[in-house]
């Protein structure tokens, strides 16, 4: 039991070396449970990470159902999220913990 | 108030199903409810600890960390389900016949107790650790006050009473088959796992093959919607399945009845007396 656990765990560890090849050209600021900006411009077909920097002191999720993107930025901190490729379209994405000012679009062409 | 109940309500159910299927599968099993309590109680304190790291756990691994943390969950998980389906499938017959024949709790359950009750802290810690950092941004920003916080608690009562729900309703199965059932549900819940697990590796930059989506059947039953939400957890549903994740959704099932026949057939069956 326990030498599965440790099995998983290096075997996590050794994969995670691979993460490493992303452009991260993309940004995107939450402040005020805002994202800025609203709706950002990323070429179909392509990988892409989007850099995601919370500027407000409380956690926000950004979800994606169409992207298929869920995860936390803690307040004061950033995250990046991997998405695509995406087919040409409009991609909506929310601020799960704040749903009614955090939205925005990604616009894939 | 009602929008945090909802948001925390819509988090709960998805841990709460699962407890409720856990429970059911463990129905007449002596120490269960320790076993349970350990993993919710277990899982409240890691999904706090989690929210407490989040910052850290999102940076590690060049940024991967919190996709990482979440497929190695599910993994474990899914692992534990197999454990415990091949446990039942060499014992369960035994575990009925006694249920059948004294009327009442046996206890040779010990062992695949601990694979489900890690089981459900893992299932808590998850949706959990996203109540407590809804929860803790709610405080933190201190404008939206008392209302919303009092939304969130009944939320959780809400999934509480829904996982009440799930247990009793599985109840209503007769003995007979309630091991042939939950074997069933706990395949597909490992299934749908295993199929999240890839895209958490997916979004991590890990498992890139493979990541066209085959179908998307939004329009008809949205993933988020509560009630995809529940089949979600349930059978793996995804409006957007990625070729990858249907092919580890087939591999899981697959992987669960084969070693659930080995199991099965061991020469050892023959002394149930003498099984672990």
């Amino acid at each position: 039991m326990r030498s599965v656990l440790v099995a998983i765990g290096v075997a996590g560890l050794l994969t995670v070396g691979a993460a490493a090849a992303w452009a991260d050209d993309y940004v995107l600021t939450i402040k005020d449970h805002r994202f800025t900006p609203a709706d950002i411009k990323v070429p179909a077909n392509q990988r892409v990470a989007i850099t995601v920097i919370n500027e407000d002191a409380t956690p926000e999720e950004f979800e994606s159902n169409s992207m298929k993107v869920e995860k936390v930025i803690a307040g004061k901190s950033k995250g990046v999220v991997r998405i695509g490729p995406l087919k040409p379209g409009r991609y909506p994405f929310i601020g799960e913990y704040n749903e009614a000012t955090a939205k925005g679009v990604v616009i894939a062409e | 108030m009602l929008g945090a109940l909802i948001i925390v309500f819509r988090e709960v159910i998805e841990a709460g199903l699962i407890v409720g299927i856990v429970m059911a599968a463990t129905r007449g099993v002596i120490g269960r409810s320790r076993w349970i309590t350990i993993g919710i109680g277990g899982g409240v304190l890691g999904a706090s600890i989690v929210a407490m790291f989040a910052g850290a756990i999102s940076d590690a691994f060049q940024g991967a960390g919190q996709e990482l943390f979440n497929a190695s969950v599910l993994g474990v998980a899914v692992i534990m389900l197999m454990w415990h389906n091949a446990w039942m499938a060499r014992h369960g017959r035994e575990i009925a016949d006694e249920m059948r024949r004294v009327g009442a709790a046996v206890s040779e359950g010990a062992k695949p107790l601990t694979a489900l009750a890690i089981v459900v802290g893992l299932a808590v810690l998850r949706e959990g650790s996203e109540v407590v950092l809804f929860l803790y941004g709610i405080m933190a920003s201190g404008t939206s006050g008392a209302a919303l916080v009092v939304g969130g608690f009944l939320g959780i009562a809400a999934g509480a009473a829904f996982t009440a729900l799930t247990y009793f309703g599985l109840l209503a199965i007769p003995n007979r088959h309630i091991f042939s059932v939950t074997s069933w549900l706990i395949a597909l819940l490992a299934a749908g796992m295993a199929a999240q697990a890839m895209q958490f590796l997916n979004s991590a930059g890990l498992v890139v093959a493979l990541d066209r989506p085959l179908w998307d059947t939004s329009w008809l039953l949205s993933e988020k919607s509560i009630f995809g939400r529940l089949l979600h957890t349930l059978i793996g549903y995804t409006d957007r399945p990625t070729e990858m994740q249907l092919i580890v959704y087939i591999a899981t099932l697959v992987g669960m009845f084969l070693l659930m026949r080995v199991a099965r057939y061991s020469p050892r069956e023959r002394v149930p007396a003498a099984a672990e």
